[in-house]
């Protein structure tokens, strides 16, 4: 899998909110693209990550 | 919510000089711009169309760059008011001490470009509204202070409103060096100018110069990408 670019190994079967979690990501303050693709935050419970993943990460922080 | 266009009327629309009463009218501000700019340049801009969703620091930045640079419609929201701590790093003046943030830019944009067309909304954006708010836009500039803000607007436009084009703010705070600000483009339809990690906290406060410096590469990017540039 990758992950902002960089080669990850997978841990086995694991949703896309338990990766977060497990990476200490906020998920209220990221946004996360698989694919290519914008994961709606309903779906993180539910997203399966495959080997051939790539996951885009941004994680947001305040100013403005 | 209160919602209104600004230039309604082609009356409205005139710019005075220097207080001496004379008109400038909008080819003359046209025949400025060509000065500077090719042919097709000035198409590309005056024919661009944005918004910004948050009118502190950056927004206020990003809309006069952009209104300078001859955009042709600018949609402003927020839903604040000016206060005395914005003006460190803001756009305002004491005169707008109080004012809707719409409508104190808005009138700071009129008197650069009184040919700009500008809606404003001031209202606070919620996920239900934001799909609604800028879905007619290509491009929209993320310029929200608050992290969870930030991605909800970027979760919510991405998923909402396939056209739209995002250049997000992250990563602005204290006084590092500008140099570590810089524009990224992290998806397809997102791009994100900042240093990514300086965040305002209580010991790290907010400065007028590294928070111009990323409004400015937002409002860049902006017009890289009215002029067909998608690269940073």
């Amino acid at each position: 899998m990758t992950v902002n670019g960089e080669n990850r190994k997978l841990p086995g079967r694991i949703s896309l909110s338990e990766f977060l979690m497990g990476e200490g990501f906020q998920t209220e303050r990221i946004a996360v693209e698989r694919n290519g693709e914008i994961v709606p935050k309903s779906s993180y419970g539910h997203t399966v990550l495959e080997e051939e993943d790539r996951l885009e990460i941004v994680n947001f922080v305040g100013g403005g | 919510m209160e919602e209104y266009t600004v230039n309604k009327s082609r009356d409205k629309r005139r710019g005075t000089e220097g207080g001496t009463g004379k008109t400038v009218t909008g080819e003359q501000l046209r025949q400025a711009l060509l000065e500077r700019y090719s042919p097709r340049m000035y198409e590309q801009i005056s024919g661009g169309k944005a918004a910004v969703a948050g009118l502190g620091g950056l927004g206020s930045q990003i809309a006069v760059l952009l209104a300078r640079a001859g955009g042709g419609e600018l949609l402003l929201v927020d839903f604040d008011r000016v206060e005395l701590t914005n003006l460190n790093r803001q756009v305002y003046d004491l005169s707008h001490l109080g004012m809707p943030k719409t409508e104190a830019l808005a009138g700071i944009l009129q008197k650069i470009n009184p040919y700009l067309k500008i809606r404003v909304k001031q209202e606070y954006v919620t996920e239900e509204k934001a799909g609604i708010l800028f879905q007619e836009y290509p491009i929209l500039c993320e310029a929200f202070d608050k992290p969870e803000q930030k991605a909800m607007l970027v979760n919510t436009v991405l998923e909402r409103c396939p056209e739209t084009v995002i250049v997000a703010g992250s990563g602005m705070a204290g006084y590092g060096s500008a140099n570590s600000i810089v524009t990224r483009r992290k998806m397809r339809r997102l791009y994100i100018c900042g240093d990514g990690e300086t965040e305002l906290s209580e010991h790290v406060c907010l400065m007028s110069s590294r928070v111009a410096v990323c409004a400015a590469h937002q409002a860049n990017m902006v017009l890289r990408l009215l002029l067909g540039e998608e690269e940073v």
